[in-house]
């Protein structure tokens, strides 16, 4: 049987002896007897490292990945440079816990200060904290940053942020009592202007996502004036990978810049761990939920980093903190930092074009099969959407049978496609081959 | 030992890198219109790939893991961390988690078996893994029971009770869920006072948030009792899974009459603590709590595991997608390695090598409460240490120049100079004796040479930071000079 402890029965007898014991049952003694559980768990029984080797190849073989991903709608496949995994797993780091002991865990707090200085620098902003759990937790906390400085209950959103975003906000609003009200989408793919000048009145502000969940290229000069206007604030929610190519949310007026940090160098995991990234300028600062590293000297002068601004806390402040927030996601962090540094500013301006040319060149080509159009003409990134003639889910069934995954159904039947710059032309041709025959074939039927 | 150590930015030279990508074989396009186009050159660090490996290579090397040594922090449960589950949790790296379910069947077998597992370990009727770590848990909890209210229009019961000796986290998740906060003294052995509960307890009364075993590390000897009067009032009790790694196979919080909890993967179930994340909080319930479940829902239909949307009082989402996926595979490795067996095996030792622990360092140092303890001690420096001027951080801090990680310091709340000291199941004898003589040796330099142990650590690259300055003068990014 397996077991990670490493004392011998005897071992444990002995142990059990000089605290005049004689079994373990004893050590138990303060558990009222009719509440233990006079049983064995009933779970299925414990394996070798190799039997549970083969076990998890039995869920794996379950799973039928698709040979070709042409979906993102939130979770995105980029290419991660060997050297993020290989570095991440060093478990000098990944065995490692909050780094609440400054001197023995300086890597660990450089690291997080080196991350908070590449979301800074991403985004343009003048202070990140730590992490948080993942993009939709960030615009959740947001909205107590929003309440909690402008003293207001009302906030806006763009109906073009991801649909998993937009569900956790309501969950953490209808809690906090904080009023939210829906921006919807124009003609366009973009949020409506004339909605947001039209809701403003009472508002803290909007949260507005940049490029938004239809791929589309918002307008965010256009929306961070109407907020201004209105003595409210910007949130803007970035993919991070665009940021090479597309302004930083500081060069637009944004006020706080939010995201989640899977497309820097993290997989995708069937849905995480992602990491979270919240960032802003000064006031805003003692706002921020979570941890934040603080570069500071020891006695002797030297250069040190440690866990500061803890007065915003909960194991300082209790009911009083800015969050409730302990573990963020460090060593996600860690690893979309490295992928960052890796990439460099022209790695990250090149990545970005690449997606921005494939993405293109699938939908000029999408477009070119009867019976399917691009809803919209607006500027986008790395995704857009497709009206089709056949039913949608039609179109994925029979790729599906190709190896294919195609783009994301929405509600109203449109299909969010993506591609990235891992998908190649070839693969793209294929892709639109094959959409032919599935449209010519659905015209025989 | 001393060392600063360059930022990867004060090592960068331009136009040095370490990408590269394929060339592109699709037409380049200029689509971002002029007014939202970054023209600038975005401030990031240019260095060769060696340089870059080298850099983090040597950043790891000033950190400690449990990998390197003896990890007793209290309340975190630093058990090793098993390496196959690390290598099994890659298989599922390339998933996209918007696949169809007749794609992903491996996956959602695998959470809606991890969550079946989770409820016979607990004695829970139900689990969801969308929870990011223990504090979201808490969040996610307590949202069931908000619900659980509302939905019977018991709209006056807006005060969760939290004890003193709680975790930081209990309160602040509570008014983050839009609760007040009630908090009450603990009893002198840091159990839950049941005159200040019941004198507590009312039609505002939403629930109670228990740790068992409480933050002291001692098991609630009348939790029975507690529950009857907390659901007498109309509250319901939730169970903070922190401890949980002291009861798997002996009792079930489930059992112990607990509405909802969560748990901490990352901590009962070995999943790497990641240097502060990812971690894991599961949250289960009871029957009455499962109409309210985050959705997705993990149902099995036909043989089919499906993602249930259509839950009319669901109380919604708590994070994107349904979890930390990655943690949730190791969890469910380690769960399928030890059997039921090898987990009350973890739980016992976990227990045992505590007491040892506490009854060798008894008359050494004093023991906040001085009973049979759970899966982790709470002791304190004598008064003579501190008369010396030896307290709590500098005990700490000599820890760490004899190789360990010092353990929890300064919670619980409720003890004076707390030093919370939990060893997990997976220390040996003799690691637990050499800590044992470190702690015994420290105590002695605390009476014979006091401005010594207050030079610790000397090993470290750097020395005692200033955190006043950290905090008064914020420097929380890197600017170039």
């Amino acid at each position: 049987m397996k077991s990670y402890v490493p004392n011998t029965l005897e071992e444990r007898r002995e142990m059990l002896r000089t605290l005049g014991l004689d079994s373990m049952d004893q050590l138990f003694s303060d558990i009222p007897e009719d509440l233990r559980l006079h049983r064995e768990l009933n779970l299925p029984a414990p394996m070798s490292e190799m039997e549970l080797r083969e076990l998890m190849m039995g869920y794996v073989l379950q799973n039928d990945e698709g040979g070709l991903l042409f979906r993102g709608a939130g979770s995105y496949r980029h290419y991660i440079p060997s050297v993020v995994p290989q570095l991440a797993a060093r478990s000098e780091f990944y065995t490692a816990y909050t780094p609440y002991q400054a001197e023995m865990s300086q890597g660990m707090l450089q690291s997080i200060f080196e991350w908070q200085t590449v979301i800074c620098n991403l985004t343009g902003m003048e202070a990140s904290n730590a992490s948080v759990y993942d993009g939709a937790t960030a615009a959740a906390e947001s909205l107590l940053m929003l309440r909690d400085s402008k003293r207001k209950n009302k906030v806006l959103y763009s109906a073009a942020l991801n649909p998993d975003v937009i569900t956790t906000m309501k969950t953490y609003a209808h809690c906090y009592g904080i009023e939210l009200c829906e921006i919807p989408v124009d003609a366009n793919g973009l949020t409506d202007l004339a909605a947001v000048e039209a809701n403003l009145e009472g508002a803290a502000g909007i949260i507005a996502a940049q490029p938004n969940y239809y791929g589309c290229v918002e307008n965010m000069d256009a929306i961070a004036e109407l907020v201004h206007n209105a003595k409210g604030l910007l949130v803007a929610y970035v993919n991070p990978i665009t940021l090479g190519l597309i302004k930083r949310p500081a060069d637009y007026g944004a006020d706080i810049a939010i995201g989640d940090g899977q497309t820097l160098g993290l997989p995708m995991n069937f849905g995480g761990p992602y990491v979270g990234f919240m960032a802003a300028g000064g006031k805003l600062v003692r706002n921020l939920p979570g941890r934040i590293v603080g570069e500071t000297h020891d006695a002797e002068g030297g250069r040190a980093y440690v866990l500061t601004l803890q007065a915003r806390e909960q194991h300082i402040r209790r009911e009083k903190a800015s969050s409730n927030i302990c573990s963020n996601q460090m060593l996600c962090a860690i690893m979309s930092t490295i992928y960052a540094c890796t990439m460099g500013p022209a790695g990250m301006r090149e990545v970005a074009e690449q997606n921005v040319a494939k993405a293109h060149y699938l939908a000029e080509e999408i477009a070119k099969v009867p019976g399917m159009k691009l809803r919209y003409t607006t500027p986008f990134f790395n995704e857009f959407v497709v009206d089709t003639e056949l039913p949608a889910e039609q179109i994925n069934e029979e790729l599906k049978e190709m190896g294919i995954v195609g783009g994301y159904i929405l509600p109203d039947g449109g299909m969010l496609w993506c591609a990235t710059e891992m998908n190649s032309k070839e693969d793209i041709d294929f892709l639109i081959d094959m959409l032919k025959n599935i449209v010519e074939g659905g015209e025989e039927a | 030992m001393r060392q600063s150590y360059k930022l990867i930015f004060e090592r960068s030279h331009e136009g040095r890198r370490a990408y590269d990508l394929p060339a592109l074989d699709v037409p380049a396009v200029d689509a971002i219109p002029a007014n939202m186009k970054n023209e600038g050159k975005l401030d990031l660090p240019e260095l060769g790939e060696v340089d870059l490996v080298r850099h983090y290579t040597n950043l790891s090397r000033r950190n400690f893991g449990v990998d390197n040594g003896f990890y007793p922090l209290g309340s975190c449960t630093m058990k090793y961390n098993p390496k196959i589950n690390e290598e099994v949790c890659t298989l599922f790296e390339d998933m996209h988690p918007l696949l169809d379910e007749d794609m992903s069947q491996g996956a959602l077998r695998l959470m809606y078996d991890l969550e079946g597992y989770l409820c016979e370990i607990c004695g829970m009727d139900a689990f969801t893994l969308q929870p990011a770590a223990g504090a979201h848990g808490e969040l996610t909890g307590l949202m069931h029971i908000r619900a659980y209210h509302e939905h019977r229009g018991d709209t006056a019961r807006t005060t969760i009770i939290v004890p003193d000796a709680a975790h930081g986290t209990n309160p602040a998740s509570a008014v983050m869920a839009g609760f007040k906060v009630k908090e009450i003294k603990s009893a002198p052995d840091g159990g839950v006072d049941l005159e200040a509960l019941r004198a507590a307890v009312g039609p505002d009364t939403a629930g109670l948030m228990l740790t068992n075993p409480s933050t002291l590390g001692l098991f609630e000897r009348n939790i029975k009792e507690i529950a009857k009067i907390v659901h007498e009032a109309g509250g319901l009790l939730y169970y903070d899974g922190a401890n949980l790694n002291a009861i798997m196979g002996i009792v079930r919080p489930g059992d112990m009459g607990f509405d909802v909890m969560h748990i901490n993967l990352h901590k009962t179930f070995s999943t790497p603590h990641g240097g502060g994340g990812p971690g894991s909080g599961p949250v289960g319930v009871k029957k009455h709590l499962i109409p309210f479940l985050p959705v997705p829902v993990l149902t099995e239909r036909d043989g089919m595991i499906e993602l249930d949307y259509d839950r009319p009082n669901t109380l919604g989402k708590v994070k994107n997608f349904y979890g930390n996926f990655g943690v949730i595979v190791r969890a469910f490795a380690y769960i399928r390695s030890l059997g039921g067996a090898g987990l009350k095996e973890a739980s016992e030792n976990a227990v045992l090598n505590a007491n040892y622990i506490m009854n060798a360092l008894r008359g050494v140092y004093d023991i906040a409460h001085d009973r049979i303890c759970m899966h982790e001690c709470v002791v304190t420096p004598t008064e003579d240490m501190m008369k010396n001027g030896v307290h709590t951080s500098d005990i700490a801090k000599a820890l760490i120049d004899r190789g360990y990680h010092p353990p929890t310091i300064y919670f619980p709340l409720i003890v004076h100079e707390a030093m919370m000291i939990e060893p997990t199941e997976s220390e040996s004898r003799e690691t637990l004796d050499e800590f044992i003589d470190a702690m015994k040796a420290i105590a002695v330099e605390a009476m014979e040479d006091p401005e010594s142990v207050h030079a610790c650590p000397k090993t470290t690259p750097i020395g005692r930071p200033d955190e006043v300055t950290a905090a008064r003068k914020p420097v929380i990014r890197f600017v170039k000079e």
